[in-house]
């Protein structure tokens, strides 16, 4: 494995990035104040309820902006500044540096083609030989565990079962050796067997080929095993960043103490599982100030003044008045 | 798999030969609803002699029960045979095959014009968006909805007799010459298929591009006209396919409207004038052709469509 | 590119109820169109037969003439008016027919089922292989001239695509629990199929039916172009297009645009309208889901 640069950037580093979409009724925000860092060869979960902008973030790293979408802030994603690139850069970002794994892979292939022109079209759209590129292919199904190789380079997507399709994804969006590798959801489709095994396919093909790993998920179990570090997001903002080793046991801001609350663990027993009151929030939905206050059974007045301001607390940073007490 | 394919396509062929059939069967025994003798209402207006009249009567197998008057035109029809119209003495077979050469030009102009128009309206307008969209979605709209006699009067008014551009009537001679004549009968016809494809080929082409796997495309940096090309335009053919082969079938019966519009000599004037004449068995002999081409073409489409989705062929055989 | 924000989507769902411009412009042009087909004996400023070769191929704009005059001298707005009422109801009765017609074939297949479903699937399989205008055609052939025999034979030829819905609805809805349950508790199948089927396929229906509408004025405004169709003195739009094709060649093209006109204008708006409700129908499964 060649290691094409030593310098010490990260791999993606979005700082506040903020979105709005133009409507018949006027500009509606999606985003705000985002910050995001994902070092070389760094695991990085993005977690949040759906509609919390998790998706949306990801996909601004490929410079994938919803139609007549405005943003505000910096992206550098492999040392491309993406929202002040023009097409030819960002197109040489997207088959070069970046790639994306999505969340379900049977809509994400193209049925009416073999699973080999999947495989091989990026490497191609960056100019590599058609002979060079089903090599490489077929090499990277193998590392991924597709039996036969050669012989799945012909055959087409339905001939597939989900799991093996995702595999088959994830070859596709290393053929071309990114920096950055984008996850949206790579498991939420598949069931809960062969989410582990493609999660393992994963990870072992990001560590040995040193890429960095945008996760997102709404799975914080998942997140929590998977990555090094985590961002939650609620309503298009950050409301939490913290390493996942002390992000199960000292959740700080309340509404990560309430998804972990709402969702049952397999290790370690919390007490009851509570559902978390109200129904998740957009950005354009939002109450003002804390997004959150709404739906937090700590807020009070002072949570409606202003955003709260993301500070240091324990281990994480916060973006909370009245953060949780670390537990003893 | 190559066997259970053919398998497929021999079953696909026995359907669409039976629905010929039981079509050959009610075409040949419309004549035997007629109210009252159907002699004396194909005959209407003539003034014959009662050895004429039988002699009409055993022509169209009058004299014979149903069954064995079926058999023995469908026979013919199979020996390219239809029989002899009442009005012209001669046979049926032979008065088409003497108009192809208009209405063959005709259809073929007609289905090119409007196929290539209308899939490059759908396609781009999918791609634009916008105000390209929407300027596209009000002429498909429009077209849609004009009939192809309107459609040619309005051309005869505007490019024949007030720019003088093209001729009023007649089908020319020569190959350059026959398209000059052709060129407006052929557009009347095309207009609405063109406004059917351009909003069907719009509406398929856009579900096409609102496909993940075209996102995806985009998310590797393939370029714009490729990720069309390779992800939009083959996913988009089968319901444009299977429209256009409607479409074109119906293009046959359509020379009606329009050889008649603009005073052409071919298999649609023909079938009108037969019509009003109540020259049957000409009406019958087109009828046939007709259907038979329709069912042919449909059934070319369903082929072509295993051929372009591979996952059809598995839903095919499973069916 | 692929955007599900929930409060767009919300959006969007709120803005479809709305009734678009395109919608009230088709909806009221078909009302006048009617109106004045309605009330054509007190509205029109001339009789529609009186002839004046003095008159003759007037241009539009004439004082007393506001559309022109045809070949014969006969007002064209008044032909219009006049023409309204048989371009209209004829494709009303074809819209009525096939729907009676469709609707009793597709639910006696769907809830026979077997071997008559078979059958009846096969025979509309069949009337599809006509195109709608040829089989009009026969039937012109075969009983000779006047509307009566191409509306019967139209509503045959549109039948099938209700049959179709119906049958495929009524599949759908027979197999709820909720017929069942009725059956069970003694209720006639005539009666659930009335009471509880046929308002579940109203809105597909009504969709279809007006776009058969569409359908069934152009193929039988054809009809009567060709001479095929309705019978002087009696006269359509169609019709008054096939008089004025000679005067169109002597460049006096008014006389056959504006019925040419009056045809395709109310066919954009069935179309228009037919395709609101079709669409509405169609957005409002998707919230569903």
């Amino acid at each position: 494995m060649l290691v094409r640069e030593t310098t010490t950037r990260d791999a993606l580093a979005v700082e506040g990035l903020g979105l709005t979409i133009g409507t018949r009724e006027g500009a509606l925000p999606l985003l705000a104040d985002v910050t995001v860092r994902v070092g070389r060869g760094e695991t990085v979960g993005l977690v949040g309820e759906s509609g919390s902008g998790k998706t949306l973030t990801a996909r601004t790293a490929l410079g994938m902006l919803p139609r007549g979408a405005r943003a505000t802030g910096r992206v550098t994603a492999a040392g491309l500044d993406v929202l002040a690139a023009g097409r030819t850069d960002l197109r040489d970002l997207r088959r070069t540096r970046v790639s994306m794994v999505f969340q379900d892979p049977r809509a994400a292939i193209n049925p009416l083609r073999r699973v080999g022109d999947h495989l091989t079209e990026g490497l191609r759209a960056a100019g590599t030989p058609r002979r060079e590129a089903a090599r490489r292919a077929v090499d990277l199904l193998d590392q991924v565990g597709i039996d036969d190789p050669a012989g799945a380079m012909r055959r087409h997507p339905h001939q597939f079962s989900g799991g093996m399709l995702q595999r088959i994804m994830i070859a596709g969006a290393l053929a071309t050796e990114p920096e950055l590798l984008l996850a949206d959801e790579p498991t939420t489709a598949l069931d809960v067997t062969t989410q582990a095994e493609v999660v393992g396919v994963l990870r072992a093909l990001q560590r040995s080929h040193g890429t960095g790993l945008l996760f997102v998920t709404h799975d914080l179990d998942l997140a929590a095993a998977v990555c090094d570090r985590i961002y939650v997001m609620y309503a298009g903002r950050i409301v939490e960043e913290a390493d996942s080793a002390s992000f199960a046991v000292a959740p700080a801001h309340p509404y990560t103490r309430a998804l972990l609350d709402a969702s049952p663990s397999v290790h370690g027993d919390q007490g009851p599982l509570r559902a978390i009151g109200g129904r998740p929030r957009s950005l354009a939905e939002a109450p003002s100030g804390c997004s959150f206050r709404d739906r937090c059974p700590r807020a009070d007045h002072d949570c409606a003044l202003g955003v709260p301001a993301t500070r240091p607390h324990g281990t994480s940073h916060v973006a909370c008045l009245r953060p949780e007490q670390v537990k003893p | 798999m190559a066997r259970a394919l053919s398998a497929w396509i021999a079953r696909r062929a026995l359907g669409a030969l039976a629905t010929v059939l039981a079509a050959s069967v009610l075409i040949h025994l419309s004549l035997r609803l007629v109210p009252g003798d159907p002699v004396l209402a194909l005959t209407a207006g003539r003034r014959l002699t009662p050895e004429q009249l039988a002699a009409v009567r055993e022509a169209y197998g009058l004299d014979q029960g149903p069954v064995q008057s079926y058999l023995g035109w469908i026979g013919g029809a199979l020996r390219l045979d239809l029989g002899a119209s009442l009005h012209y003495q001669t046979g049926v077979s032979t008065l088409i095959a003497d108009r192809l050469d208009v209405s063959v030009p005709l259809i073929l102009y007609a289905a090119a014009l409007s196929v290539l128009f209308g899939t490059a309206v759908a396609l781009v307008s999918a791609v634009r968006g916008g105000a390209v969209d929407r300027i596209a979605g009000l002429l498909a709209a429009t077209t849609t909805a004009t009939p192809p006699f309107v459609a040619a009067i309005l051309l005869l008014a505007t490019f024949s007799v007030g720019l003088g551009w093209f001729p009023a009537t007649g089908a020319g001679t020569g190959f350059a010459d026959r398209l000059w004549h052709l060129t407006l009968p052929a557009t009347a016809m095309a207009i609405a298929v063109f406004g059917v494809l351009a909003r069907v080929g719009n509406a398929a082409f856009a579900a096409e591009l609102r496909r993940e796997h075209v996102e995806v495309a985009r998310s590797r940096g393939v370029g714009g006209a490729a990720v069309v090309r390779r992800h939009v335009v083959r996913g988009a053919l089968p319901p444009l396919l299977t429209v256009i082969g409607v479409l074109l079938a119906g293009l046959f019966v359509g020379t009606a409207v329009v050889e008649t519009a603009f005073g052409l000599d071919g298999v649609g004037s023909l079938l009108v004038s037969s019509v009003t004449r109540r020259d049957i068995p000409v009406v019958q002999g087109v009828a046939l052709i007709a259907v038979v081409l329709f069912v042919l073409v449909n059934t070319l489409v369903d082929l072509a469509l295993t051929f372009i989705d591979p996952r059809v062929t598995v839903g095919g055989i499973t069916r | 590119m692929t955007l599900t924000v929930p409060a767009l989507r919300a959006r969007a769902a709120r803005r479809r109820r709305h009734r678009p411009l395109s919608v009230r412009l088709a909806a009221a042009f078909l009302l006048v169109v009617a109106g004045t087909g309605l009330l054509a004996p007190l509205l029109a400023p001339h009789s529609p037969d009186t002839t004046s070769l003095v008159n003759a191929l007037a241009p539009p704009g004439t004082p007393g003439h506001w559309l022109g005059t045809d070949s014969t001298g006969r007002d064209v707005l008044t032909r219009v008016m006049y023409g309204a009422r048989l371009s209209l109801l004829a494709p009303l009765g074809v819209v009525l027919l096939s729907a009676a017609l469709g609707i009793t074939t597709g639910l006696v297949a769907a809830r026979a089922g077997g071997r008559v479903d078979a059958v009846l699937s096969r025979c509309m399989d069949i009337v599809f292989a006509f195109p709608s205008l040829l089989l009009a055609m026969i039937a012109v052939a075969v009983f000779g001239p006047g509307l009566a025999a191409p509306v019967c034979a139209l509503a045959v030829s549109y039948a099938p695509f209700l049959g179709r819905i119906v049958r495929s609805v009524a599949l759908q809805e027979g197999a709820r629990p909720y017929m069942e349950a009725y059956r069970v508790m003694g209720f006639g199948e005539l009666w659930v199929t009335l009471r509880h089927l046929l308002p579940n396929v109203a809105p597909v229906l009504i969709a279809q039916g007006t776009l058969s509408f569409g359908y069934a004025l152009v193929d039988l405004a054809s009809l009567s172009y060709l001479g095929l169709g309705v019978r002087p003195p009696d006269a359509d739009w169609g019709s008054m297009i096939s008089q004025a094709q000679s005067a169109i060649l002597q460049g006096a093209p008014w006389s056959g645009i504006v019925p040419g006109l009056a045809v395709l204008l109310t066919v954009v708006s069935v179309n228009v309208i037919g395709e609101h409700v079709g669409g509405s129908i169609s957005g409002r499964g998707k919230e569903e889901t």
